[in-house]
């Protein structure tokens, strides 16, 4: 496997600063919120990250499409590594949200639908990678895999609409439906709006650091079944 | 400004969020580090094997 590419060294660099200025944003530049206090300031990486969780699923059914259109088993490599890395950010997401509901909602956890379908949706990501492990021709396993990637994609949208559909507890940020579409101060703007490139920038960095991964272990494999 | 009720106190909540943020985060780039240099040393091991044959 060659050495690291320097564009993404650059790539790894600029993630981390991002992050710690994303970081600073939300802990100092954001301005406490009056009726939930500081806890609010997790909702700008709970966003972050439930955006970015939320677009590699649904981009791993476009590269599920283009696996079965095209049989290249590289389509599966990015498959896999975009939805690696969103099963670790979505996974993230239900934490963080978690947290915020307990001072917030008395709980850490209800059956609200945003809670219910966003749940499913990652157990869904995680019986992929059971899926996997349970097939070892590698033509199979990606076919398996192009398939339930794009089955599974449905649910990311789900999710996402499920506060608009149906009666729910969790609250509406983008397109509140009220004549106002982000409830936020200017400050809070700042940081929510940062949060979101940097959660981009980051995934961007991750998903090519994954798919060189994939790379990797798909020459490993090959080679295995040379020499063995 | 008097009647207002004040800010509660939610600042352990807040650290907790970031710190399982951090801590999730660290564990899979960590993750990423140790299987890419186990594949590296498999692939060394196998191509050694593949000249030997």
């Amino acid at each position: 496997m060659s050495s690291k590419p320097t564009l993404l060294k650059i790539l790894d660099v600029t993630s981390l600063i991002l992050l710690g200025a994303a970081t600073y944003l939300a802990l100092v530049y954001a301005p406490t919120e009056r009726v939930m206090g500081d806890v609010q300031r997790v909702f700008y990486f709970h966003i972050g990250t439930a955006w970015v969780g939320l677009l590699g699923f649904v981009l791993a059914a476009v590269v599920g499409v283009a696996y079965l259109v095209s049989k290249d088993l590289k389509w599966d490599i990015i498959g896999v590594a975009t939805i690696e890395i969103s099963v670790v950010f979505f996974f993230i997401t239900i934490m963080l949200g978690s947290i915020w509901a307990r001072p917030t909602w008395n709980t850490w956890w209800n059956w609200d639908p945003r809670l219910t379908t966003a749940a499913i949706t990652e157990l869904v990501y995680v019986a992929y990678f059971m899926l996997r492990a349970g097939l070892e021709d590698p033509e199979r396993r990606a076919r398996f895999g192009a398939v339930y990637a794009l089955l599974g994609g449905l649910s990311a949208p789900i999710t996402f609409m499920a506060i608009r559909l149906f009666r729910s507890i969790h609250p509406v940020v983008i397109g509140t439906g009220q004549g106002e579409t982000l409830p936020l101060s200017s400050d809070m703007k700042v940081a929510f709006f940062f949060a979101l490139f940097a959660f981009t920038v980051i995934f961007i960095d991750l998903f090519w650091n994954r798919i060189r991964l994939g790379q990797l272990e798909s020459k490993v494999e090959q080679l295995k079944l040379k020499v063995m | 400004m008097l009647f207002q009720d004040p800010i509660p106190n939610t600042l352990g909540y807040m650290f907790a969020g970031y710190g399982i943020f951090f801590l999730v985060s660290a564990i899979y780039v960590l993750s990423l580090f140790i299987r890419n240099r186990s594949l590296k040393r498999d692939l060394e091991t196998l191509e050694e094997l593949d000249a030997q044959k």
